[in-house]
């Protein structure tokens, strides 16, 4: 079954996908919500730039990343400039690298959900004297809920699911940077075919847990009605 | 455009005039530079000064009901009484939920309403912060008929019952001349004219008088019943108005429509007649409307109403400003 740095690589999987989970609803939010109602023109531009990790290779990404981060590229340099080290082949730095990859998955479902909330039950609670924040926390929040479940949910699960972004800057660190994806590799790459299966057996039937819920709830809250 | 903090102003004209955009910049929903507003002694918009949305003290009831789907009824009208200053709250929940009798609705969801009883939550929801102004964007225009006629009744008692002005957005004749007291006629975004409802309705130099529905009201009080006759005798400062009977108490207040093209003229008071509603009236103006029919405007005791003769008729009569003559009203309408 699974051996004791199976169980390491997990807990190092679980741990990335939750904290890059809560980091991108905690920015995912106000971008989503600025995105759903703004009026400027060069929106799409900035779409385009959220949408990129749809479409790119995730070891361009990667690279891309661990130029910036590590100890030659901009935020690592400034790091060691500041006395720490670099974010290349540490766990913060995987955590920079997931939120990036899962942006998108994150924050399309929640721009959908604000621009199917429209302006109108807001002005309707500006004239019930709430205030702009206390419209966004008791109106469009409660009423894009479907959106944040969706959120979380594709954003945890494409966070698990990442391969390539990790192997270009986390590197294979058992206990630090050490994944699920990249442990199932290693198996591969050693034989080990029963571990390999045991651990991608496990991904896909969380991963296909995971959407059912996304899809089911869904096409529940889809009957509400304007 | 200035309209008086008391009744009900109805904003009227036809879709794109402005009416709702106006009622919107009223609200703060909108926001136009160099804008002026002010509400009885309140400064909401001059200058650089704008009062935003939440800090002014209305109502808005919008076309649709737009209720918060989240919650359920009773939480939607408590919405914004949580929001309010103990010391602001005039209206209670209690009378905001017994005037428009939704106190069976409380606990449900809004996907579980009618639309019917949507609106009445959403003006119950509006009532319940006791604002100085209400305002109402065609808050029947979404419903079908029988939808209206539920709720029409609950907003003229609105206007009896608690003393809160009311503006009233609507492309409807009928809505207006059940509701308004005052209207405002819009066009191409500028105000038309505006002025007490019955004197807008029979001005000459309006559309409203020229259509083939062309009508006035008449503000009336119950003077008495015939039983033998089965009718309802109405005073008004034109004189008494005879109407089939109708429940109604002695001394309530009632409002009358009189249509132009129910209205025939006499010169000599008419004897041996069928018609019942015979009143000396002075002849104000009048204008010709369409190449065979002539619109009259008439002063009776001090009253505008309208008939609509023929071009020929007028000739004979020898119809012009100041004469005296008899309108004879085929048929009344009672409105409330």
């Amino acid at each position: 079954m699974l051996s004791g740095s199976d169980l390491t690589a997990l807990a190092v999987t679980l741990k990335l996908a939750l904290l890059s989970t809560l980091i991108l609803l905690l920015l995912g939010t106000p971008l989503a919500w600025w995105m759903a109602r703004t009026r400027w023109r060069f929106k799409f531009l900035l779409e385009a730039v959220i949408a990129l990790p749809l479409v790119l290779p995730p070891t361009v990404l990667g690279f891309y990343l661990l130029v910036a981060l590590g100890p030659h590229g901009p935020v690592g340099g400034l790091m060691e400039w500041l006395g720490a080290r670099s974010l290349a082949f540490t766990f913060t730095g995987l955590v920079i690298g997931s939120v990036f990859y899962s942006m998108p998955f994150v924050v399309q479902p929640l721009q959908d959900a604000f621009s199917a909330v429209g302006r109108r039950p807001l002005e309707v609670a500006a004239t019930l004297r709430a205030s702009p924040l206390d419209r966004f926390f008791t109106v469009a929040i409660p009423l894009a809920r479907p959106g944040f479940f969706t959120a979380a949910v594709l954003g945890f699960a494409h966070t698990v699911g990442e391969f390539g972004v990790v192997l270009m800057i986390g590197g294979n660190i058992p206990g630090e940077t050490q994944v699920l994806s990249i442990a199932i590799y290693d198996h591969v790459e050693g034989l080990e075919y029963v571990q390999a299966h045991w651990l991608s057996g496990g991904l896909l039937l969380m991963s296909f847990l995971m959407l059912i819920a996304v899809y089911a709830l869904n096409r529940r809250f889809s009957v509400v009605r304007p | 455009m200035s309209v008086p903090a008391r009744g009900v102003t109805a904003l009227f004209g036809p879709s794109g005039c402005g009416k709702t955009t106006l009622l919107r910049a009223i609200a703060g929903l909108e926001r136009y530079r160099g804008g002026f507003l002010k509400v009885g002694d309140m400064n909401w918009q001059e200058g650089d000064c704008f009062v935003p949305p939440h800090r002014r003290p209305l109502g808005y009831v919008f076309q649709e009901a737009s209720l918060f789907e989240h919650l359920s009824v009773r939480r939607n009208l408590e919405y914004g009484i949580k929001r309010l200053p103990r010391a602001g709250r005039k209206v209670s929940l209690q009378q905001a939920i017994e005037l428009l009798g939704i106190e069976h609705l409380l606990e449900r969801k809004p996907a579980h309403l009618s639309g019917g009883e949507r609106q009445r939550v959403a003006i119950a929801r509006a009532l319940a912060v006791s604002p100085r102004l209400l305002l109402m964007d065609e808050p029947l225009a979404a419903l079908d008929l029988n939808r209206k006629q539920e709720i029409l009744p609950y907003i003229e008692s609105l206007h009896k019952d608690l003393d809160i002005p009311v503006i009233y957005v609507s492309h409807s004749p009928d809505e207006v001349a059940h509701l308004a007291d005052h209207l405002v006629l819009l066009e191409a975004g500028r105000v038309r004219a505006s002025g007490a409802i019955s004197n807008m309705l029979t001005r000459l130099d309006l559309p409203l008088a020229h259509g083939s529905d062309a009508e006035a009201l008449v503000e009336a009080t119950v003077a008495g019943h015939d039983e033998a006759y089965h009718l309802t005798y109405l005073d008004s400062a034109g004189g008494r108005f005879t109407v089939m009977r109708k429940a109604l108490p002695v001394g309530s207040a009632v409002r009358l429509r009189v249509a132009a093209r129910d209205v025939s003229l006499t010169l000599e008071p008419q004897s041996g007649t069928s018609i019942l509603n015979i009143f000396p009236a002075t002849i104000d103006e009048l204008i010709p409307e369409g190449e065979a029919q002539v619109t009259v405007r008439l002063m009776v005791g001090g009253m505008p109403m309208l008939a609509r003769v023929t071009r020929k008729s007028a000739s004979l009569l020898d119809l012009k400003a100041g004469k005296p003559v008899y309108a004879q009203a085929k048929s009344v309408a009672l409105l409330s």
